[in-house]
């Protein structure tokens, strides 16, 4: 047995935004005890939550653990251990491995790995397409049978419209779910950062909004005509919100996200050849930033995902066009997205949507999202006034590949739990479970 | 014997005796106009030693130039060989044509060992933009940015400056027309300092594919019409049609271009009387610019050749301490 004590207890998902207790047993959440006073006698342990906000855990649905294949890069315990770290009980990760998630086996190897080593809830995505190759699709049922929750060619996604229709179309009659990362290669190809003046002044070639666009416009017509499920991965144009709001609002079956990076930083980043600035999709102009913005504050914009892309330094180390793109983002999501507050855009509880409820609805993660009694007892404290220093020193994850060292930030997860165990703790006399 | 009778060192008669503490020269973009001067006034008494029968001084004896170049270039590294050369250093030439953006290792592993052979300046072409920048981040001695990528190419940037300088004596209120890839050109991209920042009138055309619509600002004129860019122009300055740096078409053929943005004399005649053509060379003849215009008094293609050697000495004699040890 375990109580949460008399914090802030913020669950959009039943409503709640008021002081009380959680009380957890056997990995699930027990009872909500409402005001500050808990029973003075409890048989078990106690955090004491005062003055803290009491999330459902943080769910990261966009992550690169790099494990099978890259472990130097990352593996799936460290990469679990900066999920907790950084706050998040669960994560999906990629499938974009070596070998690639595309076969059962290798989501076995992630799922039981997870289980025995990992610090967090992990959910695998598994490829749409054998290889990611682009041609033939993956065995969905049996994937998802051996634990893949969502099937995605992140990376590279299905260039062919007709692969995608099929796979969409197939994926249907299970109810299965396909993220998309959208871009038309052919558009950006040779390009390594946003098309605009900064690139242009820097000599480097671009990539233009259109490249992510069209292909986010095609997935949504696909998404239509299929009357398949389908999910916008981290969305940087102000066109992208544009467009996913318009096939919300035509009904459609189609979810977005974005990265804490495509509302925080611009282009201008970049500035130096800083490779750490470099991602796919590239950063932006001010004016996607914005867009991004107010995707996030009226709800077109579904969740937010840390898109954590381990990279060993001398992939960075290098020229700007040759370097590899992306940057860890598990310990930095929270703060940043927490940063979304003060600009009184998002409440408490649409920020709990946009990193717990939000992908647990998307992902049909039923037992996750929530604190109401019976849901895992997944759970993330947040002291939102903890003013911090993102250090290089601080890292749990294996690769240091940040633009954002050296930030001061405020709001940090000060403990986590998944499914009742403790997997981070940075409060007095609450020691994490080995 | 080295050196001529005049000396250890290049006369620096009415040369600014501002401080310079530049490390590296990356590209044009962090240099002050008064320093672009500077640099001007020190390669005006450089050139006093290309007068000489001797064209030789001793200011870098004992200093090592590498020429570390990444992309083929004849005309670049022998101007800063030769300047080098002149000014006695040791200038070794290392070309790795096999290198490719692809193998970011290479140019890092290669600049170490090069560095751990003690030089005192790395001139770099490279292929990838920021090449340079980030040499000078990972080696100790001086790095001189010879072109890299499409960003900067800062000794071109300052010749032409200084080539202007010397036929129409000042840069400020001219109209200068630069007509070509635009897209994919380091040359314009250290002129927008070089000219740019000094006053000139920039216009900047060729096809809309290569030339981006975001260029025009800061007083830069994007036009897609030659006769435009010609007229009334003080100064047309043609860029070679990079086939090799384009991987699809970025117009119909040659020909078309050839039609639509080459530099003949019916179009030059728009030009001002006393009007000038320059090209950062090599020149595509009959392509960018016709035959007889590249040959013709109006062109000071050459000029720009012979203030290239001048430029790169007084960076080279900058760089390496001679400005400094004569004061």
């Amino acid at each position: 047995m375990l109580l949460i004590k008399g914090g802030r207890v913020i669950d959009p998902e039943s409503g709640r935004d008021e002081t009380g207790s959680i009380v957890i047993a056997d990995g699930k959440v027990k009872d909500f005890l409402p005001g500050g006073d808990a029973p003075r006698k409890f048989d078990g342990r106690v955090i004491e939550a005062g003055g803290k906000w009491v999330l459902p855990g943080l769910i990261d649905m966009h992550v690169h653990l790099r494990d099978p294949g890259y472990e130097w890069k990352e593996d799936i315990r460290s990469g679990t251990a900066a999920a907790a770290a950084g706050g998040f009980s669960s994560l999906v990760c990629m499938a974009n491995t070596s070998p690639v998630n595309d076969h059962p086996e290798v989501t076995r190897y992630i799922r039981e790995k997870a289980a025995s080593q990992g610090t967090a809830n992990v959910f695998p995505v598994a490829a749409v397409t054998r290889g990611m190759e682009g041609k033939e699709m993956t065995d969905f049922a049996e994937l998802h049978e051996a634990g893949a929750i969502a099937f995605s060619d992140d990376g590279m996604p299905v260039r062919s419209s007709l692969v995608l229709r099929r796979a969409l179309e197939y994926a249907r009659a299970f109810d299965f779910l396909i993220l998309e990362h959208a871009e038309d290669h052919e558009l950006s190809e040779g390009g390594a950062a946003n098309e605009g003046w900064t690139a242009h002044r820097l000599g480097i070639p671009g990539v233009p909004a259109a490249a992510e666009e069209i292909a986010i416009a095609r997935d949504i017509l696909l998404a239509r005509q299929t009357e398949g499920r389908i999910h916008i991965q981290h969305i940087s144009t102000k066109m992208g919100v544009d467009l996913l709001r318009m096939a919300k609002r035509a009904g459609l079956r189609v979810t977005g996200e974005t990265a804490p990076h495509y509302f925080t930083l611009t282009d201008a980043a970049i500035e130096g050849y800083n490779t750490n600035a470099k991602m796919n999709p590239p950063l932006r102009g001010e004016e996607d930033r914005m867009a991004i913005l107010e995707g996030i504050g009226d709800g077109t914009i579904d969740a937010i995902a840390s898109d954590h892309a381990p990279h060993d330094e001398y992939t960075k180390r290098c020229e700007f066009v040759a370097a590899s793109s992306g940057i860890i983002g598990l310990e930095t999501a929270l703060p940043l997205s927490m940063a979304l507050l003060a600009g009184g855009k998002v409440s408490p509880a649409r920020f709990v949507d946009l990193l717990s409820a939000g992908p647990a609805r998307i992902l049909g993660l039923k037992e996750k999202g929530s604190l109401r009694a019976g849901a895992d007892a997944d759970v993330t404290i947040v002291d939102p006034e903890a003013e911090w220093e993102f250090r290089e020193s601080d890292v749990r994850s294996k690769s240091r590949n940040s633009p954002f060292f050296g930030w001061k930030m405020r709001g940090r997860a000060v403990a986590v739990l998944c499914r009742g165990r403790i997997t981070h703790s940075l409060l007095k006399g609450v020691d994490p479970d080995a | 014997m080295e050196g001529g009778a005049e000396g250890e060192h290049p006369r620096e008669g009415g040369v600014n005796p501002m401080e310079w503490r530049r490390k590296h020269v990356l590209g044009l973009a962090d240099f002050s106009t008064e320093e672009m001067e500077f640099v001007v006034d020190t390669a005006r008494s450089m050139e006093e030693v290309l007068t000489r029968d001797i064209k030789k001084v001793p200011a870098l004896r004992g200093k090592t130039v590498i020429n570390l170049f990444f992309e083929s270039s004849t005309r670049t590294r022998t101007s800063f060989e030769i300047a080098g050369k002149r000014l006695s250093a040791d200038v070794v030439n290392f070309s790795s044509a096999a290198s490719s953006v692809s193998k970011g290792e290479t140019l890092l592993d290669t600049a170490k060992n090069i560095d751990a052979m003690k030089p005192s300046i790395i001139v770099l072409r490279h292929p990838a933009s920021g090449a340079a920048h980030f040499l000078s981040r990972h080696v100790s001695c001086s790095v001189i940015n010879a072109g890299d990528g499409s960003n900067e190419h800062p000794t071109q940037g300052l010749l032409d400056l200084y080539a202007i300088l010397k036929v129409k004596k000042k840069v400020k209120g001219l109209k200068i027309s630069i007509i070509g890839d635009i897209l994919h050109s380091r040359v314009v991209r250290s002129n927008l300092h070089s000219l740019g920042r000094m006053g000139a009138n920039l216009y900047l055309c060729g096809p809309s594919t290569l030339v981006p619509k975001e260029m025009s600002r800061g007083g830069v004129t994007v036009t897609n019409d030659i006769r435009e860019a010609v007229r009334d122009a003080d100064v047309v300055m043609m860029l070679r049609i990079q086939l090799e740096r384009q991987k699809t078409a970025y117009f119909p053929s040659l020909r078309e271009y050839s039609r639509k943005y080459g530099l003949n004399t019916e179009v030059f005649s728009l030009a001002k009387k006393d009007a000038v053509i320059m090209h950062p060379g090599p020149i595509n003849r009959g392509v960018e610019l016709s035959d007889e215009l590249a040959d013709s008094s109006q062109s000071i293609i050459l000029n720009q050749v012979e203030t290239g050697v001048a430029i790169r000495m007084a960076l080279l004699y900058l760089l390496a301490g001679g400005y400094g040890a004569s004061h």
